[in-house]
């Protein structure tokens, strides 16, 4: 390994690396704007805890590059286990936080496991996939572990409730059943059945999340209740215009008119200061990650390492879609955060980890 | 390690790369989306995003000018403002509410919080904005919310300037009073917002525009939930322009002691300009109890009052002007030339019309009498000569020409324009024509006719000027912040008859005969200095609205039977500076009840204004004259 080592710091992903950092610097800098309360207040103690987020998440990635991605094959299924664990744990004492329960209250630390299980459904999903499909690709019958590997933590989080998670969790599901050699038809027909059930769900909403809908599709509807996070946010952003209002300029999150500003709002805060520019810059860093991700995936070592890394590039994408469409409010309100970016924690530090392995799918190419 | 070096072509996953290529198709496809999506927000949009974000975090708090000052004609204020303590309640301050607003009540003594809560609520009070619950506290009530502050969560007192009325009820139908704007208002006029003070009466509700001036404001940044964080600009408020009236302070406090504790009406003109020197009508109100809301028992008691302390009766009150109205027979008959000063009618105490008798309200009679000792001695058998010659369409065509039956002009608010019968509007009217015998009693200005306190004050002021009527005015000008003069009312002739100034002579000299000749009616009116001229009159209130028959039974006070008594005067007889009317409800005969309070108004008036001492060729023609 001594000669690996050389070539461990000759084939440093520095591109992923650097974007990560430039991620987290956006954010950093939203979490202030966020929170800023005029001149004559101290930084607000979310800004520091953000950059101790972010020092941990350091130290994870560090550990993911270091880490050979290989060896998570065997610890696939008992982290999973742990954080369906996790889960149920929330469920019987978890701290509530409007209205839903999502937190372990470990002291200092808030735990969210469903940020966890991400990572997790995506590690067992890539262990199962792992093997060539049949020819023809993978049929309906091959899709029972999955379904139910897919079922048990979006069920746990779903009871939370967290619905953004849960889409998550189908949404990379499906990307990488679909990456992984899904059957043609058998993706056609699933698609069909999908398209049929969806009215049916509406039954198992809960009624604000009904209510999100019918916000989503009309806004107006009710512009103090439900329609209010959409139209605050695209105030903000629109408000933002070409270039922005200006670092700590943005009246829109200052003043509080944004719900959930540091966490799922926090791109209407950056947009809002940033204008389209800024806007256009944080998407191209997101594109590049993908881009990043994508071109790991291809070159991969070998399959596995190339669907974990479909995978966690999956999660990114996904989250960026579905939360920055939420914000510009192309899609209905559900409480995803925008990955390196919101403040958090577990969000922080369980991406951070993924880009580690990420970095490390890709170094180890050369390293065996 | 040694195969550490893979050859590209050879790549482990070859299988996965169509799908991996077509999934980052895709996902670059959806940030092209957002692109789009966010070009339309920041550029196509964003001006009208940037105001929705102001809209949100901006609010305008205004801050109500200053209401402009009145003036009497000499510059003595009459209606100022004054700091005065309001309640107000932030309803999301209290976590629970309606104790609070019981409690609120019961130190204030206020009713309707709850209701005015949830008025503002409906006109779109955004949260935290201070609702006005309690206006013009007395100092009990002020020190009650001190003490108890701690009891009312979101209760707090603010100091806000009220209208104030210097003398009370001093010419209150003049002057008016102001009150929040209704809902209807609101709808009206766009610039008023709730809580604002409006003029709803009298001289406040006319001259609205220039008493309220622009309200300054503030712009007030405020957050999502409303908590004021700073004041972002501040717009200075544009105080009210002051109003300079024509009437005089101490004549007016003269008539209103004159009228005091009587039902009716008294109104003072230069007839020269038609300035209104002073307005009295009785009962009043105070128009103090209107500012900041008016309490509902209040409202009721002044509404359903039997006498009306609201209605303005010198413009809105109509009366039979019963022998004042011989002038206007007299001026008619003389313009016509159906009547000249020798014409000569015997009364016998009655005259036969039609199969009945028209008595003259001297059962006697008057014997022979020619114009002078008719109108002297007010002879209805007299005029009902006059008025049989004159027929009834042309002596509705001289009350018009004097102004009586149409409006007046004066700058006040539902004016009654009366009644002078014709026999086209009793065919209009009742589609029937006219009978000759119905003349008789408008020549003594019954039956149909119905005038105003202020168009029988016209009439003295027209026999006093030779026939100019002017258009009643009270105020004089308006006075601009700067001190100067921003808008003022010049006379205003809305008509003009030429008289013979031997005809008015003979009417001038009848008319000061009446106060100071041997069997005039008026003596009362009198004054040592001043030659006053007038003509008494008495309104039959039978067929008026007190019921006649069964009031008898009710045995309230026999006070309501009594007839209206009625005085119209100018002086001095030459060259006269003032004329009046005054009528007294149920007062008796004009001469007892009315010339007293005129001859106390003039006798005021005189004192104030000493009339240039007499001309020497001026008292020959004064000696000369009774002995025509």
């Amino acid at each position: 390994m001594a000669g690996g080592d050389r070539r461990f710091i000759l084939h440093f992903d520095w591109t992923l690396f650097i974007l990560v950092f430039a991620l987290a610097g956006i954010g950093l800098v939203s979490v202030i704007s966020a929170s800023y309360a005029g001149a004559h207040r101290t930084w607000d103690p979310l800004v520091i805890r953000q950059l101790i987020w972010i020092a941990g998440g350091t130290v994870a990635m560090l550990i993911a590059v270091l880490v050979d991605y290989r060896t998570l094959q065997a610890y696939a299924y008992p982290f999973y286990v742990v954080v369906i664990g996790l889960l149920i744990a929330v469920m019987i004492s978890g701290h509530a936080t409007g209205g839903s329960r999502r937190w372990i209250n470990l002291g200092a630390f808030h735990l969210e496991p469903s940020e966890l299980a991400k990572l997790a459904v995506v590690l067992v999903m890539v262990r199962y996939l792992r093997e060539e499909p049949p020819k023809g690709g993978w049929g309906l019958r091959h899709l029972i572990i999955p379904f139910i590997l897919l079922g048990i933590p979006a069920a746990l989080v779903l009871k939370q409730p967290d619905l953004g998670t849960g889409l998550i969790l189908v949404l990379i599901t499906i990307t990488l059943v679909f990456v992984g050699g899904l059957n043609l038809r058998t993706m056609l027909v699933l698609a069909i059945a999908a398209m049929l059930a969806a009215p049916l769900s509406w039954h198992y909403l809960k009624p604000y999340q009904r209510q999100r809908m019918v916000s989503f599709i009309n806004p107006q509807a009710d512009p103090l209740g439900s329609g209010y996070h959409i139209i605050q946010s695209e105030i903000a952003i629109g408000a933002g215009g070409p270039f922005g209002k200006g670092f700590l300029n943005g009246t829109q999150a200052r003043l509080n008119f944004l719900p959930e500003q540091s966490t799922d709002f926090i791109f209407a805060v950056f947009a809002e200061e940033f204008g389209l520019a800024g806007a256009l810059l944080l998407l191209t860093l997101y594109a590049s990650v993908i881009a990043r991700g994508a071109w790991i995936a291809r070159h991969a070592r070998d399959r596995f390492g190339a669907l974990l890394a479909v995978g966690l590039t999956a999660i990114v994408f996904w989250q960026v879609a579905v939360n920055i469409g939420m914000a510009t409010g192309m899609l209905p309100v559900v409480g995803i955060t925008l990955p390196l970016v919101s403040y958090g924690g577990s969000s922080l530090i369980a991406m951070m980890a993924a880009m580690g392995i990420l970095i490390s799918i890709n170094t180890r190419r050369y390293l065996f | 390690m040694a195969k550490f070096h893979i050859p590209k072509s050879n790549r482990p996953v070859p299988l996965l790369e169509p799908r991996i290529a077509a999934l980052t198709a895709l996902m670059f496809a959806v940030f092209g989306l957002v692109s789009v999506r966010l070009y339309y927000l920041q550029v196509l949009h964003h001006q009208e995003n940037v105001e929705l974000a102001d809209r949100n975090r901006i609010r305008i708090q205004r801050v109500p000018a200053p209401r402009g000052l009145v003036f009497d004609r000499n510059h003595r204020p009459l209606v100022d403002t004054k700091p005065s303590f309001d309640a107000q309640l932030v309803p999301e301050d209290s976590d629970n509410l309606s104790l609070t607003i019981e409690r609120l009540e019961r130190y204030t003594g206020g009713d309707q919080i709850a209701g005015k809560i949830s008025d503002a609520d409906e006109a779109g009070r955004p949260p935290y904005e201070p609702v006005t619950v309690a206006e013009r506290l007395g100092w009990q009530q002020v020190v009650a919310l001190e003490a108890h502050q701690l009891e009312l969560p979101g209760v707090s007192l603010q100091i806000t300037p009220a209208r104030h009325y210097l003398y009370g009820q001093l010419a209150a139908h003049l002057l008016g009073y102001v009150g929040e704007v209704t809902k209807n208002d609101l709808i009206q006029k766009a610039d008023y917002r709730m809580g604002d003070e409006i003029g709803k009466f009298g001289l406040e509700r006319v001259w609205e525009s220039s008493l309220r001036g622009d309200a300054g404001g503030q712009e007030i940044e405020v957050d999502a939930v409303g908590r004021r964080l700073r004041v972002l600009k501040e717009i200075a408020d544009k105080p009210g322009e002051s109003i300079v009236m024509t009437i005089d302070l101490n004549l007016q406090q003269a008539a209103e002691q004159a009228m005091a504790g009587k039902n009716g009406a008294f109104v003072a003109l230069d007839p020269r300009n038609g300035d209104v020197l002073a307005m009295v009508s009785h009962p009043a109100f105070d128009p103090d109890i209107f500012g900041g809301g008016v309490k509902a028992s209040a409202w009721r008691e002044l509404t359903t009052d039997p006498n009306h302390p609201l209605q303005n009766r010198v413009t809105q009150g109509i009366y039979p002007p019963g022998s004042t109205f011989k002038i206007v027979d007299t001026i008619a008959g003389l313009q016509e030339g159906t009547l000249n000063p020798d014409t000569a009618y015997n009364c016998p105490g009655g005259l036969w019309f039609g199969g009945r008798e028209y008595h003259c309200w001297r059962k006697q009679g008057h014997g022979t009498v020619e114009l002078h000792d008719a109108i002297v001695r007010s002879c209805d058998v007299y005029f009902y000569n006059v008025g049989e010659r004159l027929g009834v369409d042309r002596i509705a065509k001289w009350s018009n020409q004097l102004g009586l039956g149409i409006k007046s002009g004066i700058d006040l608010d539902h004016e009654n324009p009366g009644t002078i019968p014709s026999s086209a509007w009793k065919q209009k009217r009742f589609h029937e024509r006219w009978y000759p015998a119905e003349t008789l009693s408008v020549a003594i200005g019954q039956g149909y006719v119905a005038t105003t306190p202020l168009q029988m004050a016209q009439v003295a002021a027209q026999v006093a000027n030779g026939g100019i009527r002017y258009r009643p005015q009270f105020v004089k000008y308006v006075e601009g912040l700067d001190g100067n003069i921003a808008k003022s009312y010049p006379p205003a002739i809305e008509n003009r008859i030429k008289i013979d100034p031997d005809d008015l002579e003979v009417v001038k000299d009848a008319m000061a005969d009446v106060v100071n000749g041997a069997g005039g009616t008026a003596h009362k009116a009198h004054l040592d200095d001043v030659i006053v001229c007038g003509k008494t009159g008495t309104a039959q209130v039978v067929g008026s609205s007190a019921p006649v028959g069964e009031s008898e039974a009710d045995d309230k006070t026999p006070d309501q039977f009594k007839d209206h008594a009625w005085f119209i005067a100018f002086a001095p007889k030459d060259h006269p500076t003032i004329a009046a009317a005054c009528i007294i409800e149920h007062g008796g005969h004009g001469g007892s009840a009315s010339a007293p309070v005129i001859h106390d108004v003039f006798q005021r008036y005189f004192q104030l204004n000493p009339p240039p001492p007499k001309p020497e060729i001026a008292r020959v023609l004064e000696d000369a004259s009774p002995s025509q």
